[in-house]
Parts: structure tokens; sequence; C-alpha cells
């Protein structure tokens, strides 16, 4: 596979990215920072062994990056047949609810800005004729839940169009893989107290890989997670109200 | 609450990232795949947080002609094996688990089986980037800022934050180890027999019951290897282990005088032949209890420690002779023991390994621990001998102070560094009589 990676450079897509390199994919990264991307590329150049893992900015913040940074991932794999994005903000409910101006920048982030990079990348990838377009969403986004009102809510808006995507795209051959992750150990999660059933990233990464492979309209990572996600949505709203989560 | 190894825990988290620099500015410690016995990566009293460097963990890069390693500090030996014994190349210092860090290693300059060749990580580190307690960031290496360097080899992390370690990486015919094991009846035997395969073999070492008594005291058996040739050895690259998870602690009197004694025996007795030979996995020769995740559980509640110490054989056997004879006396119900030779004293200030027999044994954590710890303390103050950081967490700051006359030229590069004693752990503050 030839993989336009939107978030390698840290956490779940640290992992999908090293996975992705040590079993031969070619890779080009983009982010925000350009040292990050840099370190993030000759590391995977040594675990791959082989090849050049070419970088470019890209920022999900300011759109007129997206073209630009997926021409460039173009030329540099000589066509891409996978874009996989795993960048996105995170807060908590009191962060945001304290702060409304972080609150629009994380809806802008995780939903309208992801969804107008998916849009540029779904785009280029019909034109080749489909391929994979991989987006980490979040269990958040199935259900209304107290400690997640405002982020859940970007990632149910990102999980509906995702759903869409696949519907109104995946006879033209344009792939749609939603990944739903739940509590996994990583730096965005650093300061909160791990739930059972946490996962670790590179577990994830496995399961999210064989979802890609496979074609998977939705993953949950790790895989108990849907029948946990399952129990709640089946939960009564005045149940909801009651429980902390 | 944070714990080492051992499950000793102390109130405290850890807080991690990915730009480890970020995340240390300020800590007072940085603390790795927490697999150091006792306290050493534990936070002082009073304060709740140190860093945690394993998210940072990429490989920066690595040149296959000098066979120099560049990563982040919190990349760790495990992924290094993984990634670099299919490519005939290895880690020139393998410790006995392989979830260590980088950093770890070099913050507890640690040995392995080829210490009487080798030496320890630390004689192969070329380069270190540190986050100093003032907040600059430097790189040192024996040409440039040379005691910080050698303070830190060794040096508990105390010296400074370790971001990034440039070591030289080893060539190997093949990623199989050819192995030999044979049973070894008693102390004298043992002892020769680990100086005779010192000469020939690159890894050795010894496992010894230590509760056998009488003529079958220091009866065990010794252990060694060699990278295999490629003619010898499987064509394919080692596979995974299968691992087994301890998925719950054990209760505590599961690990008494009783059933350590049925193990040690037929541990001694597992295998038929005196002497047994073959190719092994190098995970199983370098790691064997990595196997079993979580294995600290099985000590149960209470928690355990590890006395790890170096005893200098300047009258022959006499003082291994004398401490095992005291681990008898005090009634320790331990497993395995393990005896290993040591080679040279290395460039470290503070490092453990010196000419001389190292002993390390796992003791559940009773009532009298701290005593039992005093009295063997005491024996190898009396043998010029000295203890492993890495492993203490019951030694008296007066006990230590007699056994390392190198602490006050390692405190004075520390304080030169570290003027302001930002820096420090619950083991500083216990050990080395740190102020906060």
């Amino acid at each position: 596979m030839k993989v336009a990676f939107l978030g390698a450079t840290r956490g779940m897509g640290r992992a999908l990215a090293r996975r992705m390199a040590e079993r031969g994919d070619a890779l080009f990264l983009l982010g925000r920072q350009a040292e990050e991307l840099e370190r993030s590329a000759r590391d995977l150049e040594v675990r791959a062994g082989q090849g050049e893992v070419g970088t470019a900015l890209c920022d999900l913040e300011q759109p007129e990056t997206f073209g630009p940074a997926l021409t460039a991932a173009e030329g540099a794999l000589g066509g891409v047949d996978a874009v996989v994005v795993t960048a996105g903000m995170f807060a908590s409910q009191e962060e945001l609810e304290a702060e409304p101006a972080r609150a629009l920048r994380l809806l802008e982030i995780n939903f309208s800005r992801t969804v107008a990079f998916c849009e540029e990348a779904r785009r280029r990838l019909l034109r080749r004729g489909g391929g994979r377009l991989c987006v980490f969403s979040s269990v958040a986004g199935d259900r209304g839940r107290k400690p997640v009102a405002i982020y859940g809510a970007s990632k149910a808006g990102l999980s509906r169009y995702l759903e869409a995507l696949d519907h109104r795209f995946r006879d033209q051959g344009l792939i749609t893989v939603c990944v739903k992750p739940g509590f996994v150990k990583t730096s965005m999660t650093a300061g909160l107290d791990p739930p059972p059933f946490a996962g670790e990233p590179d577990a994830v990464a496995k399961t999210v890989l064989r979802a890609i492979d496979r074609g998977r309209p939705v993953v949950y990572a790790p895989p108990i997670w849907r029948w946990i996600m399952l129990v709640i949505r089946l939960m009564p709203r005045f149940v909801m109200r009651r429980v902390g989560f | 609450m944070l714990s080492g190894w051992g499950r000793l825990p102390l109130p405290g988290r850890q807080v991690l990232g990915e730009d480890l620099e970020r995340v240390a500015r300020g800590m007072p410690l940085t603390r790795g795949l927490g697999r150091s016995y006792g306290d050493s990566a534990l936070p002082p009293p009073g304060e709740a947080r140190v860093a945690g460097s394993r998210l940072a963990d990429r490989i920066l890069s690595f040149d296959p002609d000098s066979c120099v390693l560049r990563a982040e500090a919190g990349f760790s030996l495990g992924e290094l094996n993984r990634i670099f014994w299919p490519r005939r190349f290895s880690s020139p210092v393998l410790t006995g688990t392989q979830h260590v860090t980088l950093g770890g290693m070099v913050a507890a300059d640690v040995h392995g089986k080829n210490h009487h060749r080798d030496g320890t990580i630390g004689s192969h580190v070329r380069r270190l980037k540190m986050l100093l307690a003032d907040g600059r960031v430097v790189e040192c290496s024996r040409e440039s800022h040379q005691d910080l360097f050698l303070a830190t080899l060794g040096g508990m992390g105390l010296t400074g934050h370790i971001l990034e370690v440039e070591l030289v990486l080893q060539r190997i015919p093949s990623p199989w180890i050819w192995s030999e094991a044979e049973r070894m009846g008693g102390l004298d035997r043992f002892l020769a027999g680990l100086e005779q395969s010192a000469a020939e073999w690159p890894f050795t070492v010894g496992w010894v019951d230590c509760l056998a008594t009488g003529r079958h005291r220091g009866r065990g058996l010794l252990i060694r290897g060699r990278w295999a040739e490629p003619s010898e050895a499987p064509s394919e690259p080692p596979a995974p282990r299968k691992r087994l998870v301890i998925p719950v602690e054990l209760p505590s009197w599961v690990l008494n005088r009783l059933s350590a004694r049925t193990f040690n025996l037929l541990y001694y007795r597992k295998q038929l032949r005196r002497r047994t030979s073959g190719i092994a996995h190098p995970e199983s020769f370098f790691h064997p209890l990595d196997v079993l995740i979580g294995w600290n559980k099985i000590y149960g509640p209470r928690g355990f420690t590890q006395y790890a110490c170096v005893i200098p054989e300047t009258d022959g056997t006499a003082g291994v002779r004398r401490f095992l004879g005291l681990l008898t006396s005090l009634g320790v119900a331990s497993f395995l023991c393990v005896l290993k030779d040591f080679g040279g004293e290395g460039e470290g200030m503070l490092s453990f390994p010196k000419p001389g027999m190292s002993l390390s044994l796992d003791i559940p954590v009773r009532g009298n621990i701290r005593e039992m710890i005093a009295r063997l303390d005491d024996c190898v103050i009396d043998c010029g001998g000295r203890i492993y950081l890495a492993k203490d967490a019951f030694t008296s700051a007066e006990s230590f102070r007699a056994m390392e006359p190198r602490l006050k030229a390692w405190q004075e590069v520390r304080r030169r560094w570290d003027p302001d004693g930002r820096l420090a752990s619950a083991q500083s503050i216990r050990l080395l009589e740190d102020r906060r």
C-alpha cells in the first residue's frame, strides 16, 4: 500500500504507521511540525529497513495546506492508494465548558476541518479509481454522554460523515474505514485514570490494520468496545441521566 | 500510587508524553518502564509526579556500517531486539528483562551475561542528550562535558533527564544462541567452572540453589552461550515466544521456604543429563522470565525485593561462602539465586560492577526484612563489596556510605550540574540523604 498519513507522529497514529512500515507499506507523513515529522520519518525508515519516508506540512486548521500536502504525497509515492487520518484534538468537558474558544476550535478541527481534508483526499482517491480512507473517530460519538458532550459531538458528526461516505462511494472503489477507539493509553489520555478494558496503542494498530485490509466500514478498538458501546447505546435516557459516564 | 517491580508502592503518578523534553521539564526524575525493583524510579516524598519516558520511543538514526544507533530514551530493549536481531545486530549488553528503556539502562549502567568480556552498557554509549535541572539541554560524551557523562552512567537519573542515547550495537553471526547448561554439585566446582567458562564463552551465568546446605551448598546450573554460527542456526529468525500472563496477585503465603526449596530442587534436577547443549531462542537465553508477564504478582500483596551485591574475590571464595552461609542462617526463602563473575570496573562514577562475584536473589518482603538486609549489607561491607541501586529498597544511608567511597566525588559532579538539588528520587532521599 502507498499511504499518505496525517497524524503519524504520536499516539495510535505512531503505532499504526510503524506496523505499516514494518510490513513494507510505503508511507508519506503529513503534519503540523516539520521537526516532529522528520524524526518520525527517520524512525519509520529504520524500522522498515528500506525506502525513504517523505514528509509535508499539513495543518487541519489551515485548509489551504490540504491540496499541496496530498500532491506532495502523490508525487513522492507515485500515487496514493490509502489515506489515514489519526490527527485530532482532545480536551476534557470541564476545560471545554470553561473556554468557549477552545470548544469552538475543537469542533472545527475534529469535525469541519477533518471533513474538508477527507473531501480533498476522497476526490483524489476517486480520480485514481478508488482506494482506502481510514479516519479515527471515537466511541465518544456513539452516545451523548456527560463527560464528552462536546468532544463526543464532534466525533458523532465525523462518524456520520464517514458512514455516508462509505455508502456513497464504495461501489466506485472508495472504501471508508471509521475507527472508533475506546480508551487507549496514549499521551492524549495520560492525565486520566484508565478504566477497565483500556487498550495499548500497538494492539489498536493491529486491529485497525486488519480492518483496513479487509475493508471494514466500522472498527472498534480494542474490539471489546463494540459490545461496551452496544450496551451503552441501549441504555434508556433515565439511566444515562443518572450515571456519570 | 506508583511502585517499582518489587511492588512496594509510594504515592505518586507518572506524566507521559511523546515529547520527553516538555514532559520532564521541572520534574524531579524520569521513569522508564518501571523495572527497577525498589524506589529508584519513584518520586521523592512530597512530590507527586515523575516524568515517564516510555512514549518517547523513536529511533532517530542507525548506521549499519558504524553500528551506531541513536534513539529517544524511552526506546526499549525489547523493541531493539525485535527490530535488530533479524538484521544481525544486537545490543552489546542484554539485561535479564528486555522490558527496559535505553534511558533506564544508561541510568543504572546495566550489565549482562557478558560482563566479564564486554563490561556495562556505559562502555558502549557514545553520547547522551540531556535535560539539565536548570532547563538547559546539552549533549555530553567522553569528549564534551565528560564529568556529566560519567556521572550519568549509573547515576540513577539524578544528574539530569536522559532524552536521547547514542549506542554502538554489536554485529552477530545469527540471531540464535548456542547454549550449554551444566550441573554443578557444589560451590568450589561452580566458581571454578565460571572462571574456566569465562575464558572461552562470551555469555556465562550461574543459577544457584541457595537453600542447599552442607556439601550441596552452592550447587546449581552453570549456563554459558555464544551467538550461533549461521551454519548451526535455523535459517529463519526466531519467532516471538508465546507468553503467559499472571492475571492476579497470588496470596503471600504461596512463596514460603517449602515452595522455594521444591522449586530450587526441581530446577536443579530439570535436566537429566549433567550437561546439555543446543540452539536456544535468544529471548529464552537472555530474558527467561519475560515469558511470564507480570510474574512479580507471584510474590503477593506484600511485594518483594532483590538483593544484588558484588563480593570481591580478594581472598578466593571465602566471601561468597560466607555470604551463602549468612543466607542460610537468616533463613532467606529465595527462588533461584543468580551468580555472575564480573569483569573490570566501568567508567560510570557510581556503576555497580567491579571485579568479583555478584549474587542476586529475590526475597519476599516480611516483617524482618530491614533487619535481614542490614545483616547482608554488613557482610558485603566486610568483604569490600557493594550493592546495586536498581534493585535496592531497604539499605540504610549509613551502610551505603560505608560501601561507597566513590559517593563523595559523584555528589560533587552532581552538585555542579544541579546546584539547587532539584533532581531527586525516593531512593536518593533514603540512601543519599538528599534534602528537599
